[in-house]
Protein backbone atom coordinates (compact mmCIF):
# COMPACT_ATOMS: atom_id res chain seq x y z
CA UNK A 1 0.00 0.00 0.00
CA UNK A 2 1.45 3.48 -1.04
CA UNK A 3 0.73 6.66 0.79
CA UNK A 4 -1.23 7.81 -2.28
CA UNK A 5 -4.10 5.60 -1.55
CA UNK A 6 -4.77 6.46 1.90
CA UNK A 7 -8.11 8.42 2.06
CA UNK A 8 -8.48 11.97 3.36
CA UNK A 9 -10.77 12.24 6.35
CA UNK A 10 -13.86 14.09 6.26
CA UNK A 11 -13.76 18.12 6.81
CA UNK A 12 -16.49 20.91 5.28
CA UNK A 13 -18.46 17.97 5.33
CA UNK A 14 -18.46 17.03 8.96
CA UNK A 15 -17.57 19.66 11.04
CA UNK A 16 -19.78 21.27 13.05
CA UNK A 17 -19.59 25.13 12.60
CA UNK A 18 -18.73 27.68 14.74
CA UNK A 19 -20.27 31.22 14.87
CA UNK A 20 -17.13 32.70 13.35
CA UNK A 21 -16.44 30.41 10.69
CA UNK A 22 -19.85 31.16 9.45
CA UNK A 23 -19.13 34.76 9.68
CA UNK A 24 -15.68 34.13 7.98
CA UNK A 25 -17.08 32.90 4.72
CA UNK A 26 -20.30 35.21 4.80
CA UNK A 27 -16.83 38.08 4.71
CA UNK A 28 -15.88 36.59 1.82
CA UNK A 29 -18.91 35.95 -0.03
CA UNK A 30 -19.99 39.43 0.72
CA UNK A 31 -17.40 40.59 -0.64
CA UNK A 32 -17.54 38.69 -4.37
CA UNK A 33 -21.07 40.13 -3.95
CA UNK A 34 -19.75 43.33 -3.70
CA UNK A 35 -17.78 43.12 -7.06
CA UNK A 36 -21.12 41.63 -9.01
CA UNK A 37 -22.61 44.41 -7.80
CA UNK A 38 -20.32 46.99 -9.24
CA UNK A 39 -21.37 45.48 -12.82
CA UNK A 40 -24.65 46.25 -11.74
CA UNK A 41 -23.81 50.30 -10.58
CA UNK A 42 -21.64 50.00 -13.96
CA UNK A 43 -24.77 48.92 -16.42
CA UNK A 44 -26.71 51.86 -14.95
CA UNK A 45 -23.76 54.66 -15.62
CA UNK A 46 -23.41 53.66 -18.83
CA UNK A 47 -27.04 53.14 -19.67
CA UNK A 48 -27.11 56.94 -18.05
CA UNK A 49 -24.84 57.89 -21.26
CA UNK A 50 -26.33 55.93 -23.91
CA UNK A 51 -30.08 57.99 -23.12
CA UNK A 52 -33.43 58.07 -21.80
CA UNK A 53 -34.80 54.43 -23.31
CA UNK A 54 -31.60 52.70 -21.84
CA UNK A 55 -31.51 54.31 -18.90
CA UNK A 56 -35.42 53.68 -18.19
CA UNK A 57 -34.90 49.75 -19.06
CA UNK A 58 -32.20 49.84 -16.66
CA UNK A 59 -34.82 51.72 -14.11
CA UNK A 60 -37.17 49.09 -15.13
CA UNK A 61 -35.24 46.44 -13.65
CA UNK A 62 -33.73 48.15 -10.86
CA UNK A 63 -37.99 48.44 -9.24
CA UNK A 64 -38.95 45.25 -10.19
CA UNK A 65 -39.22 42.43 -7.45
CA UNK A 66 -36.08 40.83 -8.60
CA UNK A 67 -34.29 44.28 -8.74
CA UNK A 68 -35.16 45.59 -5.70
CA UNK A 69 -33.92 41.74 -4.40
CA UNK A 70 -30.82 41.84 -5.63
CA UNK A 71 -29.97 45.51 -4.27
CA UNK A 72 -31.31 44.71 -0.84
CA UNK A 73 -29.23 42.03 -1.00
CA UNK A 74 -25.98 43.95 -2.25
CA UNK A 75 -27.04 46.90 0.34
CA UNK A 76 -26.76 44.32 3.78
CA UNK A 77 -23.25 43.04 1.86
CA UNK A 78 -22.31 46.22 1.73
CA UNK A 79 -22.75 47.21 5.65
CA UNK A 80 -21.84 43.51 6.05
CA UNK A 81 -18.47 43.48 4.59
CA UNK A 82 -17.80 47.23 5.77
CA UNK A 83 -18.77 46.19 9.73
CA UNK A 84 -17.07 43.09 9.28
CA UNK A 85 -13.89 44.96 7.81
CA UNK A 86 -14.02 47.44 10.76
CA UNK A 87 -13.99 44.04 12.92
CA UNK A 88 -11.02 42.81 11.27
CA UNK A 89 -9.10 46.09 11.83
CA UNK A 90 -9.20 46.05 15.29
CA UNK A 91 -8.10 42.10 15.34
CA UNK A 92 -4.86 43.28 13.37
CA UNK A 93 -4.42 45.89 16.28
CA UNK A 94 -4.34 42.97 18.29
CA UNK A 95 -7.76 43.47 20.43
CA UNK A 96 -10.90 41.53 20.51
CA UNK A 97 -9.50 37.95 19.92
CA UNK A 98 -10.86 36.25 22.87
CA UNK A 99 -13.30 33.75 21.94
CA UNK A 100 -16.07 35.37 24.07
CA UNK A 101 -15.09 38.68 22.36
CA UNK A 102 -14.95 37.57 18.83
CA UNK A 103 -18.49 36.06 19.33
CA UNK A 104 -20.35 39.07 20.70
CA UNK A 105 -18.25 41.56 17.80
CA UNK A 106 -19.72 38.88 15.22
CA UNK A 107 -23.21 39.62 16.56
CA UNK A 108 -23.18 43.04 16.51
CA UNK A 109 -21.63 43.53 13.07
CA UNK A 110 -24.77 41.69 11.69
CA UNK A 111 -27.25 43.40 13.71
CA UNK A 112 -25.11 46.92 12.20
CA UNK A 113 -25.28 45.64 8.94
CA UNK A 114 -29.52 44.53 9.84
CA UNK A 115 -30.15 47.94 10.86
CA UNK A 116 -28.05 49.92 8.78
CA UNK A 117 -29.35 48.15 5.85
CA UNK A 118 -33.26 48.80 6.68
CA UNK A 119 -32.69 52.43 7.65
CA UNK A 120 -31.16 52.95 4.07
CA UNK A 121 -33.93 51.27 2.37
CA UNK A 122 -36.71 53.14 5.03
CA UNK A 123 -34.40 56.27 3.79
CA UNK A 124 -35.37 55.73 0.31
CA UNK A 125 -38.88 55.61 0.47
CA UNK A 126 -38.98 51.50 -0.94
CA UNK A 127 -39.97 50.28 2.70
CA UNK B 1 -5.97 23.86 -3.50
CA UNK B 2 -9.75 24.12 -2.36
CA UNK B 3 -11.47 21.09 -2.84
CA UNK B 4 -14.86 21.09 -1.12
CA UNK B 5 -15.80 16.94 -1.90
CA UNK B 6 -14.08 14.20 -0.71
CA UNK B 7 -12.22 12.74 -3.08
CA UNK B 8 -13.73 9.26 -4.68
CA UNK B 9 -11.62 6.67 -2.73
CA UNK B 10 -12.33 8.69 0.94
CA UNK B 11 -16.39 8.94 0.67
CA UNK B 12 -17.80 7.73 3.84
CA UNK B 13 -19.66 4.56 3.32
CA UNK B 14 -22.42 3.15 5.64
CA UNK B 15 -21.17 0.57 7.78
CA UNK B 16 -22.09 -2.54 10.35
CA UNK B 17 -23.79 -2.36 13.28
CA UNK B 18 -21.70 -3.77 16.71
CA UNK B 19 -24.28 -4.77 19.41
CA UNK B 20 -22.79 -5.86 23.16
CA UNK B 21 -23.24 -9.73 23.67
CA UNK B 22 -25.70 -9.08 27.04
CA UNK B 23 -28.15 -6.37 26.55
CA UNK B 24 -27.24 -2.75 27.93
CA UNK B 25 -28.32 -1.02 31.06
CA UNK B 26 -27.55 2.32 29.30
CA UNK B 27 -26.96 1.87 25.85
CA UNK B 28 -25.39 4.93 23.89
CA UNK B 29 -24.34 4.60 20.52
CA UNK B 30 -21.00 5.60 18.87
CA UNK B 31 -20.59 5.94 15.52
CA UNK B 32 -16.94 5.65 14.42
CA UNK B 33 -14.82 6.49 11.07
CA UNK B 34 -13.54 3.00 10.03
CA UNK B 35 -10.80 2.43 7.38
CA UNK B 36 -8.12 0.03 6.97
CA UNK B 37 -5.27 0.08 4.25
CA UNK B 38 -5.60 -4.07 3.86
CA UNK B 39 -9.14 -4.70 1.93
CA UNK B 40 -8.93 -2.13 -0.33
CA UNK B 41 -12.60 -0.86 0.66
CA UNK B 42 -13.73 2.93 1.43
CA UNK B 43 -13.36 4.34 4.65
CA UNK B 44 -17.55 3.41 6.58
CA UNK B 45 -18.70 4.38 9.53
CA UNK B 46 -19.44 1.83 12.00
CA UNK B 47 -21.83 1.51 15.19
CA UNK B 48 -21.33 0.58 18.43
CA UNK B 49 -23.80 -0.06 21.08
CA UNK B 50 -21.79 0.87 24.20
CA UNK B 51 -23.38 0.12 28.01
CA UNK B 52 -22.56 3.00 29.77
CA UNK B 53 -22.73 1.28 32.92
CA UNK B 54 -19.12 -0.08 33.38
CA UNK B 55 -17.96 2.28 31.17
CA UNK B 56 -15.49 5.66 32.28
CA UNK B 57 -16.96 8.63 31.86
CA UNK B 58 -14.62 9.92 28.64
CA UNK B 59 -15.07 9.23 24.72
CA UNK B 60 -11.79 7.46 25.31
CA UNK B 61 -12.92 5.43 27.97
CA UNK B 62 -15.81 4.31 25.78
CA UNK B 63 -13.29 3.65 23.06
CA UNK B 64 -10.52 2.04 24.90
CA UNK B 65 -13.75 -0.65 26.08
CA UNK B 66 -14.79 -0.96 22.56
CA UNK B 67 -11.54 -1.89 21.88
CA UNK B 68 -11.43 -4.59 24.22
CA UNK B 69 -14.45 -6.16 24.73
CA UNK B 70 -16.45 -5.68 21.03
CA UNK B 71 -14.16 -4.80 18.48
CA UNK B 72 -10.33 -5.51 18.94
CA UNK B 73 -9.27 -4.06 15.54
CA UNK B 74 -10.59 -0.20 16.24
CA UNK B 75 -7.46 1.89 16.05
CA UNK B 76 -6.62 4.45 17.51
CA UNK B 77 -3.53 6.72 19.61
CA UNK B 78 -3.94 7.22 23.06
CA UNK B 79 -1.72 7.80 25.86
CA UNK B 80 -1.83 9.84 29.14
CA UNK B 81 -6.05 9.83 29.36
CA UNK B 82 -5.72 13.33 30.83
CA UNK B 83 -5.24 15.89 28.33
CA UNK B 84 -1.44 16.22 28.66
CA UNK B 85 -0.25 14.15 25.86
CA UNK B 86 -1.93 15.05 22.70
CA UNK B 87 -2.39 11.61 21.36
CA UNK B 88 -5.99 11.11 21.29
CA UNK B 89 -7.15 14.49 19.45
CA UNK B 90 -10.03 13.59 17.07
CA UNK B 91 -12.89 15.39 15.52
CA UNK B 92 -16.21 13.97 18.08
CA UNK B 93 -19.50 15.49 16.95
CA UNK B 94 -18.08 17.81 14.68
CA UNK B 95 -15.51 19.27 17.10
CA UNK B 96 -11.86 18.62 17.19
CA UNK B 97 -10.81 17.74 20.96
CA UNK B 98 -8.92 15.15 22.81
CA UNK B 99 -11.10 11.68 23.46
CA UNK B 100 -10.04 11.55 26.91
CA UNK B 101 -11.10 15.11 28.32
CA UNK B 102 -14.80 15.00 26.55
CA UNK B 103 -17.23 13.78 28.59
CA UNK B 104 -19.86 11.15 27.32
CA UNK B 105 -22.43 13.39 29.69
CA UNK B 106 -22.07 16.27 27.50
CA UNK B 107 -22.69 14.65 24.09
CA UNK B 108 -26.42 14.06 23.33
CA UNK B 109 -27.88 11.06 21.42
CA UNK B 110 -25.04 8.72 19.54
CA UNK B 111 -21.26 9.96 19.64
CA UNK B 112 -19.90 10.36 16.37
CA UNK B 113 -16.27 10.23 16.03
CA UNK B 114 -14.02 10.83 12.95
CA UNK B 115 -10.32 11.30 12.24
CA UNK B 116 -8.71 14.97 12.48
CA UNK B 117 -10.49 16.82 9.25
CA UNK B 118 -8.66 16.79 6.28
CA UNK B 119 -5.73 14.72 6.87
CA UNK B 120 -4.28 11.34 5.31
CA UNK B 121 -5.83 8.38 6.96
CA UNK B 122 -3.15 5.47 8.03
CA UNK B 123 -6.10 3.52 9.57
CA UNK B 124 -9.12 4.31 11.58
CA UNK B 125 -8.87 7.25 13.73
CA UNK B 126 -5.12 7.67 13.08
CA UNK B 127 -4.05 9.88 10.44
CA UNK B 128 -0.81 10.64 8.89
CA UNK B 129 0.78 13.83 11.27
CA UNK B 130 4.52 14.05 9.22
CA UNK B 131 3.69 17.27 7.44
CA UNK B 132 2.57 18.75 10.80
CA UNK B 133 5.95 17.67 12.94
CA UNK B 134 7.82 19.24 9.38
CA UNK B 135 6.03 22.68 10.29
CA UNK B 136 6.59 22.51 13.43
CA UNK B 137 10.42 21.45 13.02
CA UNK B 138 10.53 24.43 10.94
CA UNK B 139 9.52 27.12 13.23
CA UNK B 140 12.90 26.08 15.16
CA UNK B 141 11.27 25.54 18.20
CA UNK B 142 14.56 26.30 20.29
CA UNK B 143 16.08 28.02 22.29
CA UNK B 144 18.52 30.46 19.48
CA UNK B 145 21.19 33.05 21.02
CA UNK B 146 24.60 34.31 19.70
CA UNK B 147 26.08 35.75 22.90
CA UNK B 148 28.32 33.35 24.83
CA UNK B 149 26.29 31.00 26.78
CA UNK B 150 26.49 32.86 30.80
CA UNK B 151 28.21 30.26 33.75
CA UNK B 152 24.98 29.92 34.76
CA UNK B 153 21.63 29.42 33.01
CA UNK B 154 20.12 32.11 31.12
CA UNK B 155 17.89 34.14 33.36
CA UNK B 156 14.28 36.11 33.07
CA UNK B 157 12.02 38.55 34.81
CA UNK B 158 9.22 37.08 36.14
CA UNK B 159 7.49 39.53 33.75
CA UNK B 160 9.34 38.19 30.72
CA UNK B 161 8.00 34.84 31.90
CA UNK B 162 4.74 35.39 32.16
CA UNK B 163 4.80 36.46 28.45
CA UNK B 164 4.82 32.43 27.83
CA UNK B 165 1.93 31.90 29.69
CA UNK B 166 -0.81 30.87 27.22
CA UNK B 167 1.81 29.59 24.62
CA UNK B 168 4.27 27.01 26.58
CA UNK B 169 0.95 24.84 27.35
CA UNK B 170 0.50 23.80 23.95
CA UNK B 171 1.03 19.92 23.55
CA UNK B 172 0.80 19.51 19.83
CA UNK B 173 -2.44 17.75 19.77
CA UNK B 174 -3.13 18.90 16.15
CA UNK B 175 -6.94 19.98 17.03
CA UNK B 176 -6.44 23.54 15.91
CA UNK B 177 -4.80 23.01 12.71
CA UNK B 178 -7.31 20.19 11.35
CA UNK B 179 -9.67 22.68 12.37
CA UNK B 180 -8.98 25.53 10.12
CA UNK B 181 -10.00 25.69 7.05
CA UNK B 182 -7.57 27.95 5.63
CA UNK B 183 -4.88 25.17 6.76
CA UNK B 184 -7.70 22.51 5.04
CA UNK B 185 -6.66 24.19 1.52
CA UNK B 186 -3.51 25.06 1.97
CA UNK B 187 -2.01 22.47 4.76
CA UNK B 188 1.31 22.16 2.30
CA UNK B 189 2.16 25.42 2.74
CA UNK B 190 0.24 27.47 5.41
CA UNK B 191 1.96 26.59 8.78
CA UNK B 192 -0.99 26.27 10.73
CA UNK B 193 -2.15 27.78 14.04
CA UNK B 194 -0.23 25.41 16.12
CA UNK B 195 3.27 25.79 14.63
CA UNK B 196 2.32 29.13 14.32
CA UNK B 197 1.94 29.74 18.47
CA UNK B 198 4.80 27.74 18.73
CA UNK B 199 6.72 29.97 16.57
CA UNK B 200 5.59 33.24 18.35
CA UNK B 201 6.38 31.30 21.56
CA UNK B 202 10.07 31.74 20.74
CA UNK B 203 9.59 34.90 18.91
CA UNK B 204 7.98 36.31 22.58
CA UNK B 205 10.80 34.56 24.84
CA UNK B 206 13.16 37.39 26.33
CA UNK B 207 16.27 35.07 25.91
CA UNK B 208 15.67 33.96 22.66
CA UNK B 209 18.09 36.33 20.22
CA UNK B 210 17.33 35.10 16.95
CA UNK B 211 13.55 37.27 16.87
CA UNK B 212 14.28 39.19 13.44
CA UNK B 213 15.49 36.41 12.09
CA UNK B 214 12.49 34.23 12.86
CA UNK B 215 9.94 37.00 11.83
CA UNK B 216 11.61 37.12 8.46
CA UNK B 217 11.66 33.31 8.03
CA UNK B 218 7.68 34.01 8.56
CA UNK B 219 7.08 36.62 6.88
CA UNK B 220 5.48 35.10 3.40
CA UNK B 221 1.98 34.45 1.90
CA UNK B 222 1.71 31.21 2.38
CA UNK B 223 3.39 29.95 5.71
CA UNK B 224 1.87 33.50 7.95
CA UNK B 225 -0.79 35.01 5.61
CA UNK B 226 -3.09 32.40 5.03
CA UNK B 227 -4.55 33.37 8.51
CA UNK B 228 -7.76 35.16 8.02
CA UNK B 229 -8.62 35.09 11.67
CA UNK B 230 -11.49 32.40 11.10
CA UNK B 231 -11.14 31.87 14.53
CA UNK B 232 -11.62 27.73 14.21
CA UNK B 233 -8.05 27.07 16.10
CA UNK B 234 -8.99 29.16 19.25
CA UNK B 235 -12.32 28.08 19.51
CA UNK B 236 -11.14 23.86 19.19
CA UNK B 237 -7.89 23.85 21.34
CA UNK B 238 -8.95 21.63 24.14
CA UNK B 239 -6.19 23.46 26.38
CA UNK B 240 -8.04 26.58 25.85
CA UNK B 241 -4.96 28.20 24.38
CA UNK B 242 -5.25 31.41 21.50
CA UNK B 243 -3.00 30.57 18.93
CA UNK B 244 -5.04 33.08 16.42
CA UNK B 245 -4.56 36.06 18.91
CA UNK B 246 -0.41 34.82 18.49
CA UNK B 247 -0.58 34.80 15.06
CA UNK B 248 -1.90 38.36 15.18
CA UNK B 249 0.91 39.64 17.65
CA UNK B 250 3.23 38.16 14.51
CA UNK B 251 1.76 39.69 12.35
CA UNK B 252 1.78 43.06 14.49
CA UNK B 253 5.38 42.49 14.92
CA UNK B 254 6.13 41.64 11.73
CA UNK B 255 4.89 45.21 10.90
CA UNK B 256 6.26 46.97 13.76
CA UNK B 257 9.44 45.79 12.48
CA UNK B 258 9.33 47.66 8.43
CA UNK B 259 8.26 51.12 10.33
Amino acid sequence: MTRRDRPLSPHLQIYRWHFTMALSIAHRFSGVALVVGLFFVSWWLTALARGPEAFAFVQAFAQSWLGILVLFGWTFALFYHLGNGIRHLIWDLGFGLEKDEAFRSGVAVVAFAVVATLLVWIAVGAL
Amino acid sequence: MVEFALPRNSRVEPGRRHEPATPPKRPREFKIYRWSPEDGRNPRLDTYVVDLDGCGPMVLDALIKIKSEIDSTLTFRRSCREGICGSCAMNINGRNTLACIKAIEDIDGPVVIYPLPHMNVIRDLVVDLENFWAQYESVEPWLKTSTPPPTRERRQSPEDRARLDGLYECILCACCSTSCPSYWWNGDRYLGPAALLQAYRWIADSRDEATNERLEALEDPFKLYRCHTILNCTNSCPKGLNPARAIAEIKKLIVEKRL
